[in-house]
């Protein structure tokens, strides 16, 4: 786990032209101890991210922890209390087994404990039947985001003869999610360096300027729940553009990075985000809009589905919507227009979001 | 109502946890197996032992090289030590009372913990020269020393066996395999305990907050929306209509999985604004529907548990229409 956390973060130090002691604190985040069984592992893992006599704290918000890590990293600096904190989200899932450890029953609790896909397979047939998305939909999906992979070195998961038909012919694991609509599970961990305005003039390569930032949860259970289109999503995405004035996110922004486990959630999390109107995302998704090659890339780098080490799955997303802006998207960056992209997470029973906007250029306002 | 009911709750990851440990401490497991203390030295703390892969004060990589490894002790010193007057039975290396003890192996600038074995503690004190008792059969664990003895003036300890592991480094520890195992005490809980009571009942208990009209079924204690007790009780019916549901084709998931293919959906009960999540059975998997009525199957016993509840089944009514649950997905 030491070695993990610290290939991650001496590579984000070096792009940044930085050493351990121009850091002035360290944030971590990871998904629940139960994957890897050890308790608070940010107490033995200070020297391995050079946080002696620095301060140092763990955030854990589920599958969104590493956007909200990301962002209380972000919010000592832009408070002014450090110029410089190093953030590393991570998770290293082949310790155990991740559907186990989110399968745990209680005592006197009767809810039927069946894995993340047990818990995500009834919401996405309520968008099916709400929607009228066609089957396919989930599994354009599956194998769009497996081909944009295909041109990230660092994706987990090289499919290169993936298609369709095999994605209709893998196992019906909780119905209507097939094996190919699911994420891997993965070993990995994500490091941002965050500076403060002064550090990003100085910094002779090219920096990712923060425009927005929002987190909101909601309770996993209450009367009359949208559990399809959870208003804290919608509240998180409304305050967020708000913050770096985008007005139409489908014009917008250059490329979206979003948490997608199940391929389904492109199409849900488009219209939570507003890239369209309510029941109009599936619409989106089979016309290629959010391929890479159409007019808003969703997960240019393969996204969730084909790297998830749950821990660090959102700061990824954050971290590849940053590269896309800087320029560093390698052969999957996409062509900068408005020179802005979106980053996104979520995590629990969708109850918790995090989100950032960044830009190639500094805000404005 | 009864006083809130208790039961044990243990998690244990099945077979346990693997690790892969890097190579800091495969060197040192490497080393314990083949009877030898390995430290690790650092430019600004010594040799540490344990070893570790990083500098504790700069961050500095260490270890990365053979000549940083050093063979330390076998014989050490005191530091610090606690008693142990009345060890727990499987939790603690030893039955009879022994020490815990800070162990600093002679070449080491660290103390290592450890367990001293004596018979009493007017036999412990810090300083007292002690020595490994090494385990016959040795896996690469910091167990293979059964625990420090004391060493009397004049003694050597016996020197280490050959080494196990070539120049290549074949024959190394890499990994371990770890039993973890927390054992919680559960306390169910005013509203949940409401709940089993009336499982043994044959009913499915709920609550509203006084300011709500919302009735919760097995309500957790609070109306989410607004943090309000839900201390007004309401008997909810055992009937109600599938809203939507999953078919679960993956083989022991959990202790309480029946057979695939099976069906968890949620319920909306009559006369409740929430859903709760349940099994269906009483027919194929591939009939239930979205809208389906169905209605209670109780165990012939009732319990004051969630077992009285064996699982939802269809009564053969019209399916819901949409509009009665669409708020409800």
């Amino acid at each position: 786990m030491a070695g993990l956390v610290r290939e991650a973060a001496v590579e984000a130090l070096a792009d940044a032209n930085m050493t351990w002691d121009d850091i002035d604190a360290v944030v971590v985040g990871k998904a629940p101890d139960m994957f890897e069984g050890i308790a608070m592992p940010e107490l033995y893992l200070a020297d391995a991210l050079g946080a002696v006599g620095k301060p140092m704290m763990r955030v854990h918000t589920a599958g969104s922890v590493g956007g909200s890590t990301a962002i209380v990293a972000t919010k000592l600096v832009t408070s002014g209390v450090h110029e410089r904190v190093l953030t590393v989200a991570f998770e290293k899932q082949s310790e155990s087994n991740a559907t186990w450890g989110l399968s745990v029953s209680q005592p006197f609790n009767a809810a039927l404990a069946s894995g993340a896909g047990g818990y995500f397979a009834p919401i996405i047939r309520s968008y099916i039947e709400r929607s009228g998305a066609p089957r396919n939909t989930g599994h354009i999906v599956a194998v769009k985001d497996r081909k944009n992979a295909l041109r990230n070195p660092r994706a987990h998961l090289h499919i290169p003869d993936i298609s369709l038909e095999m994605v209709e012919a893998s196992p019906l694991l909780w119905d209507p999610i097939r094996y190919l609509d699911t994420c891997p599970s993965s070993d990995g961990a994500m490091a941002l360096v965050i500076g403060s305005e002064a550090v990003a003039d100085a910094s002779k390569g090219p920096v990712a300027w923060v425009h927005g930032m929002a987190m909101r949860s909601e309770p996993t259970m209450f009367a009359h729940r949208d559990a399809v289109n959870p208003i804290a999503g919608r509240e998180c995405a409304k305050d967020l553009y708000a913050q770096a004035g985008i007005s139409d996110p489908r014009k917008d922004f250059d490329a979206a990075e979003v948490y997608v486990p199940f391929s389904w959630y492109e199409p849900m999390w488009l219209e939570n985000l507003g890239f369209c109107a309510e029941g109009d995302g599936w619409k989106l998704t089979q016309e290629g809009v959010t391929a890479a090659d159409g007019d808003i890339p969703w997960n240019p780098s393969g996204g969730v589905l084909s790297s998830n080490p749950i821990g660090a799955s959102g700061m990824i997303r954050f971290g590849e919507a940053a590269q896309q802006v800087r320029g560093r998207g390698g052969d999957y960056q996409v062509e900068l227009k408005t020179g802005r992209a979106l980053g996104h997470a979520y995590g629990g029973g969708s109850q918790f979001f995090s989100m950032w906007v960044v830009g190639s250029q500094k805000p404005q306002n | 109502m009864a006083e809130p009911m208790i039961a044990d709750h243990i998690v244990e990851y099945p077979g346990g946890y693997t690790r892969s440990i890097g190579p800091a401490i495969s060197r040192y497991l490497t080393g314990l197996r083949d009877g030898r203390i390995l430290g690790v030295k650092s430019k600004t703390a010594g040799v540490l032992v344990p070893p570790v892969e990083y500098d504790p004060n700069t961050s500095e990589e260490i270890g990365g090289s053979d000549d940083d490894w050093v063979e330390v002790g076998p014989a050490g010193t005191v530091e610090s030590f606690t008693w142990v007057r009345r060890p727990r039975a499987e939790k603690q290396p030893f039955s009879q009372p022994f020490a815990f003890a800070l162990i600093k192996p002679d070449g080491a600038d660290t103390a290592m913990l450890h367990a001293v074995v004596v018979s009493s503690p007017d036999d412990l004190s810090i300083g007292m020269r002690v020595m490994p008792h090494w385990k016959v059969a040795r896996s690469g664990s910091v167990r293979d020393i059964e625990a420090w003895v004391p060493l009397p003036s004049g003694v050597t300890p016996p020197a280490a066996p050959p080494r196990t592991v070539n120049a290549d480094g074949e024959g190394a520890v890499t990994g371990l395999i770890q039993p973890i195992k927390l054992h919680y005490t559960i306390s169910a809980g005013v509203a949940t305990t409401r709940y089993l009571d009336g499982m043994a009942q044959g009913k499915i208990a709920g609550g509203r907050a006084p300011g709500s009209t919302e009735v919760y079924a097995a309500s957790r204690g609070t109306d989410p929306k607004t943090g309000e007790p839900t201390s007004i009780d309401v008997d909810i019916a055992d009937t109600g209509c599938i809203t939507t549901f999953c078919v679960v084709n993956i083989p022991g998931l959990s202790a309480l999985a029946p057979p695939v293919p099976f069906v968890s959906a949620h319920v909306l009960l009559d006369g409740a604004d929430n859903t709760i999540m349940a099994l269906i059975r009483g027919c194929e998997a591939h009939e239930v529907r979205m809208g389906m009525r169905v209605k209670a199957k109780w165990a012939e016993k009732l319990t004051r548990t969630h077992h009285s509840l064996e699982w939802f089944e269809p009564t053969g009514e019209p399916d819901a229409p949409y509009d009665d649950y669409k708020d409800n997905l």
